[in-house]
């Protein structure tokens, strides 16, 4: 694995955040989180992997498609409401046009079973790049001030709950979300007060 | 589909935005009892397809949407649609990621970030278990477990897993 948590770049424009999304939406199928990742933190690496899970535990705790409002907030942090903008535009102008001329043609090729399942072999994929994904993040967890034991439980629990359980994700985030930032504010004490105490 | 209609169309989906914690897809059902229960603008059939059309497209999943809103009423329906699911949640990120990017030395900021990441990737899991299990068979496990290894163990481009999935797919093999 390469190291990417110490090296830092940044586009040079909307234009450039604007083409960035556009190429990395283009490539996304079946969801397009796990190229944000890689494109974001190891290819143009504007972002570390850190950096990544923090935007995106926002983007996830909020209402709205997730990966829209990780464009809108990559955006927003190098260009304002303007970079916010160019990449969400970027994120969703050429691939609307390219579902919408999909949907004009998918009438045509539904029942043939080669298309079928082709779309089957990329929906596995598509579960195996989200998956992939998670296992590359938790590496990010390794700088959390909470223990490896208690993130892990906290992940495993989150897992479980979602995709055992299939409880509704709002009261999930709710509970488990409330016990880890109390949890997470108890062990960032020391962070906070020891400085004034010295 | 009447002028009124599609108003109706963008308010509901306008609330439905501040709704959709975990994206739009969280929201489907209630589309569904809207779109083809209660005003009839799409049969079973077409919602089914708009979901798997956008799957299969490049792009976020959201554009599904889109597909619904263009089936029920062509390009006005797209737009009534698509803007509504997307003007209040994205104003709403706006506003909350500013808020807490200018606070971000904040111990409750610092905690709700550090308290949410393992959760968020937790979520990550879920979701990639959730897709895999929609088909049953282990040729299709199989096929994930592979993409989840080269994900993460190597840099091989994405494109070329996705488009080796869909050969696996057409050739029938999973």
């Amino acid at each position: 694995m390469i190291d990417d948590s110490h090296l830092h770049a940044q586009p040079s424009s909307e234009k450039e955040l604007f083409v960035a999304f556009t190429l990395l939406a283009l490539q996304g199928f079946g969801g397009v989180l796990a190229v944000a990742q890689r494109v974001l933190c190891e290819q143009r690496r504007w972002l570390t992997r850190e950096q990544f899970v923090d935007i995106l535990a926002v983007a996830q705790v909020l209402p709205g498609p997730n990966v829209c409002n990780v464009a809108l907030m990559v955006g927003d942090r190098f260009f304002g409401w303007r970079g916010a903008f160019a990449a969400l535009a970027g994120m969703m102008a050429v691939p609307l046009v390219i579902v919408l001329i999909l949907t004009a043609l998918y009438a045509q090729y539904a029942v043939n079973t080669m298309v079928s399942g082709a779309l089957r072999g990329m929906g596995a994929v598509s579960a195996g790049l989200i998956v992939g994904t998670g296992i590359k993040l938790v590496g990010a967890l390794r700088s959390n001030p909470m223990q490896a034991p208690v993130c892990g439980a906290l992940l495993g629990a989150a897992f479980a709950a979602v995709a055992l359980l299939r409880w509704p994700l709002v009261w999930i985030i709710l509970a488990l979300g409330v016990v880890a930032c109390a949890y997470a504010w108890l062990r960032l004490r020391s962070r906070f007060e020891m400085p004034s105490q010295s | 589909m009447s002028g009124s209609d599609l108003i109706a169309l963008f308010g509901h989906f306008l609330l439905l935005s501040l709704l959709s914690i975990g994206g739009a897809i969280t929201v489907a059902p209630d589309m569904h009892r809207v779109m083809v229960n209660q005003m009839g603008l799409l049969s079973d059939a077409q919602f089914n397809a708009s979901i798997a059309i956008a799957q299969a497209s490049p792009g976020p999943n959201v554009l599904f949407v889109a597909v619904m809103g263009y089936q029920a009423a062509g390009l006005a329906g797209a737009a009534a649609t698509l803007l509504g699911i997307m003007l209040p949640s994205t104003t709403l990120a706006l506003a909350a990621a500013r808020w807490g990017h200018t606070r971000r030395e904040w111990r409750a900021v610092q905690a709700f970030k550090a308290g949410m990441a393992p959760i968020v990737v937790g979520l990550l899991f879920a979701t990639g278990w959730i897709l895999s299990a929609q088909t049953p068979g282990w040729h299709h496990i199989l096929l994930t477990i592979a993409a989840a290894i080269m994900v993460w163990r190597t840099r091989v481009h994405l494109l070329l897993l996705v488009a080796a999935g869909a050969l696996c797919g057409a050739m029938g093999w999973v």
